[in-house]
């Protein structure tokens, strides 16, 4: 069984209410580690259903009990289609349903497959209208770019199958023999969908939840973008809260970014100002953050998180906003120790991401 | 017989209406600087009077009028004279999570709305249909509706698949009379449907205010006397005719900054240029490429409500002529005296520690006065005022100069000279005449222009790029342009990610010189 996660241990959090949700999408945009895209359109989507329905309970792996069912619900496709053709009110009801009768049982409870990004956010919204309960975990911890880099696969949690819904209505199940085949035909499936869809998967119970889901990662993302909007330095108070270091504080003086079979792949140099004057630190992008690099050392390597933030405000930089010349500060901290497993760093290790090189655990603040 | 060679600028902006002559060479005739009026046609009749009173008998060669405003702007910030807009949307049921005003403050909802609707429609992205267009849904919801001014039409992908939205246009015409106000998305923004939708329903509210602003032009313009054509400058630098100004506002609302960052390069004589204009309360700073700002299409708020009509890049920073300086605590702004500088300043009597009275004390020359005696602490806050201002500055600039510095910096602006002679990210600084009204300078200037965006498949991106072309011409003639002179000045391509096969959004922009106006009348 995973050991919980450092940010897993401070105070608790039971409900989210709609003066939580700018916070939970500041932190799932740090959480996102460069990738897990643009969270604006969720938030306003998910304090409206807040206002409407009030706050949605917010419970642990240890709240659950033997009736309840968690099930991931999360977007699928191209997010340049998706600020265009967005999502039908049906198509959560939709997904309930058929899950529901897959089951043979009711769902009680949803989770984020991805906290990092627009896919950490939208869950909450969607539970408030459907009723159900909020799990505070996730699948990844941050934001991956594959549906089979979670920590359910790590933990060996068979995905029984997978419902999708589309914008006009259509329902399709996918019963796949892995998650390499689930994420292939549902990406098929979807491209026949107008690029975009919805879907549910991963039902569990709370004894198949138990040790293989990324935990506290909901209630850390409030924390964190709280800590951020109250704070006077915001960057140092971040950092705190996930037990963080900053790296490097500079400004951006290379970057070289391409898009390539779907994917953002590239590297941004960082020159440090201030008291970090004279350093250089390259990090490698593939979507997400993945490696930092200085004097020819691997610092911190995936699956540890990197995070570009604002030197000044403190909030996340994805990928595709850095831009030349900003002050940035290069935050990273440890990972959930599930990624860190042999078969953690088989899924999402460096060599996962084609890097030939040893994966050396980043060791947090406390050095 | 006369040359009909000279054309008048004119820039209303909030606080100022400044005025100016260029001839056909392109030098300034005539400048003149007037406090903007509530009623706009005041600023804009005493500008232009000043202007003509200067060039004396050569009015007469006057052939073009040239006008660029934040009026719009203004208009939906202080929530004035917006009309009331009846949104009605294709696509359902797709995107009905999100439904029209998503996001909008109360306030401007209440004011301007009319009634919204998500009806049968729209398209994905590959052009097949979401669902049936729902034709009587439509007229059932107008025919529904108390009072309205316009209605704003947003079909899902319209910007690819864009027949619809013309046909919706017509039923609705056709059902309510031709002389129904309808707007339509695709001629607002590219995709992104909440963003694209809100900016169409801004300009469809704004239609009255655009019109009280075209109608003082045009009443100004024959009280004078003068036989010129009138234009008005959109956010792309680029002008448009006045019915069009009247039809598209939004267009418009980015078009001070744009002026002033192209006014100031031409006046440098740079194609090529980072602009700072340095005002009392903030510095903003734009880039001139190849005679044109560099655009952003990132979303961005206006008066509370997120748009994505394509806007000129533009950074701010908390640094004018007004900046309050804490002795304190050292900190320089965000806080400003603004226009109060006199007599709130040190250097006009008051008490009040400000970066021009920083300026003074390191030896600039301004307005011609002196610092009263100061405290060590005083001094000694506003010496560090100074390197916080070159740090700021220096790291603005190298953001928008990208590192290069074979480019120069343009300083305009009445706090130009908190602009230091050298800073390390910046080439050569230079400070053009006239640099006070370059805005103005930047309408007169300006080329009419049109652009048009297509996605598709990589296979057809050359079709995609000529028909976008095409559109691009069409419409910049349409604005104005001279059909002979027009041409393509910029293909942006884009390739979207995460897509089924390789695609690319292709962006296109025509310009060209103004239509003569006569065959007499030769323009340079």
């Amino acid at each position: 069984m995973a050991q919980k996660s450092p940010i897993a241990r401070t105070a608790r959090i039971t409900e989210i209410t709609v003066d939580d949700v700018a916070a939970l999408g500041i932190g799932t945009a740090i959480f996102g580690t460069g990738g897990g895209g643009a969270v604006y359109t969720s938030q306003i989507m998910v304090e409206n259903a807040l206002r409407d329905h009030g706050p949605v309970p917010l419970v642990t792996v240890d709240d659950l009990g033997p009736d309840d069912v968690v099930i991931l619900m999360s977007g699928i496709g191209a997010p340049t289609v998706g600020i265009e053709m967005l999502s039908a009110t049906g198509q959560i009801h939709a997904l309930l349903a058929e899950a529901e009768r897959l089951l043979g049982r009711k769902v009680t409870t949803l989770m984020a497959a991805e906290i990092g990004g627009g896919n950490g956010v939208q869950p909450i919204g969607w539970a408030a209208r459907l009723g159900l309960k909020v799990l505070d975990a996730d699948g990844m911890g941050r934001a991956f770019p594959d549906a089979a880099m979670v920590a359910m696969n790590v933990a060996g949690v068979p995905c029984e199958w997978a419902v999708q819904s589309d914008v006009v209505g259509n329902i399709s199940v996918l019963k796949t023999v892995d998650l390499h085949w689930l994420e292939r035909h549902a990406r098929a499936l979807t491209v026949a969908s107008g690029s975009i869809c919805l879907g549910a998967h991963y039902p569990m119970t709370a004894d198949t939840v138990r040790g293989a889901v990324i935990e506290g990662t909901v209630s850390a993302s409030i924390r964190v973008g709280h800590a951020l909007m109250s704070s006077s330095d915001p960057v140092t108070a971040v950092a705190a809260e996930l037990d963080a270091r900053v790296l490097l504080t500079g400004k951006i003086t290379d970057l070289d970014r391409r898009t390539a079979g779907g994917f953002v792949r590239g590297s941004v140099t960082i020159s440090g100002t201030g008291a970090d004057r004279g350093r250089l630190q390259r990090l490698e992008l593939q979507n997400e953050n993945l490696l930092v690099l200085e004097d020819g050392d691997v610092l911190v390597s995936v699956p540890d998180l990197i995070t570009i933030i604002d030197a000044e405000t403190g909030h996340a930089i994805t990928t595709e906003m850095l831009r030349f010349g900003q002050r940035v500060s290069v935050l990273a901290w440890a990972c959930d120790p599930i990624w860190r497993t042999p078969r953690g760093l088989e899924l999402a290790g460096p060599a996962a991401f084609g890097y030939d090189l040893p994966y050396v655990p980043f060791e947090g603040a406390a050095r | 017989m006369t040359a009909r060679d000279l054309s008048i600028g004119v820039d209303v902006g909030g606080t100022n209406t400044d005025a100016v002559v260029l001839d056909g060479e392109g030098r300034v005739r005539a400048w003149t600087k007037r406090a903007t009026t509530d009623d706009i046609t005041g600023g804009i009749r005493a500008g232009i009077a000043d202007v003509l009173a200067t060039i004396g008998e050569d009015r007469s060669r006057v052939s073009r009028v040239m006008l660029g405003t934040t009026h719009a702007t203004n208009a939906i910030v202080q929530r004035r004279q917006l009309d009331r807009v009846a949104m009605i949307r294709l696509g359902a049921p797709a995107a009905t999570e999100y439904p029209p005003l998503t996001g909008w403050p109360d306030d401007l909802v209440r004011m301007v709305l009319a009634g919204s609707a998500m009806l049968g429609g729209g398209h994905m992205v590959d052009g097949t249909p979401i669902s049936p267009l729902d034709r009587d849904g439509i007229l059932r919801f107008v025919d529904g509706l108390d009072d309205f001014d316009a209605i704003a039409v947003a079909g899902i992908f319209s910007p690819s698949s864009p027949d619809q939205e013309l046909e919706v246009a017509e039923l609705l015409r056709g059902h309510l009379g031709q002389d129904t106000r309808v707007f339509l998305s695709q001629d607002i923004g590219p995709t992104g449907l909440l963003e694209r939708e809100n900016a169409t329903l801004l300009n469809a509210a704004l239609y009255s205010v655009a019109r009280s602003v075209t109608e003082a032009l045009v009443t100004v313009v024959a009280e004078e006397g003068l036989d010129a054509a009138t234009f008005f400058a959109q956010n792309d630098g680029t002008l448009m005719s006045l019915d069009y100004a009247a039809q598209y506002p939004v267009l418009t609302i980015g078009s001070g900054p744009a002026n002033s960052i192209r006014g100031a390069a031409y006046l440098s004589g740079h194609d090529d240029a980072i602009v700072i204009d340095v005002g009392g309360t903030t510095s903003d700073l734009g880039v001139v490429v190849g005679g044109f700002p560099r655009e952003s299409t990132l979303p961005r708020e206006i008066g509370g409500v997120r748009t994505n009509f394509r806007m000129p890049d533009i950074l701010s920073v908390g640094i004018g002529g007004g900046t309050v300086v804490d002795v304190a605590s050292g900190r320089v702004g965000p806080d400003s005296v603004g226009y109060r500088i006199d007599p709130e300043g040190l250097l006009f009597g008051g008490s009040t520690p400000t970066l021009t009275d920083a300026a003074a004390l390191a030896g600039s020359p301004v307005a011609g006065r002196a610092l009263p005696s100061l405290s060590a602490s005083v001094s000694e806050a506003l010496e560090t005022a100074l390197a916080v201002v070159a740090d700021r500055l220096e790291e603005a600039v190298e953001r928008l100069s990208l590192g290069r510095l074979d480019i120069p910096l343009v300083v305009v602006g009445g706090g130009g000279f908190l602009v230091p002679d050298r800073l390390a990210s910046a080439g050569r600084i230079l400070r053009p005449d006239h640099g006070g009204v370059a805005n103005a300078v930047g309408a007169a200037i300006s080329l009419a222009g049109g652009r048009a965006d297509q996605m598709a498949p990589m296979g057809d991106r050359d079709a995609a790029i000529e028909q976008a072309s095409e559109a691009a011409v069409a419409k910049a003639i349409q604005a104005g342009a001279d059909p002979l002179q027009v041409s393509v000045v910029e293909v942006l391509e884009t390739h979207v990610p995460y897509t089924a096969q390789p695609t690319v959004n292709v962006t296109v922009k025509a310009a060209g010189p103004l239509a003569r106006l006569s065959a007499e009348a030769p323009v340079r």
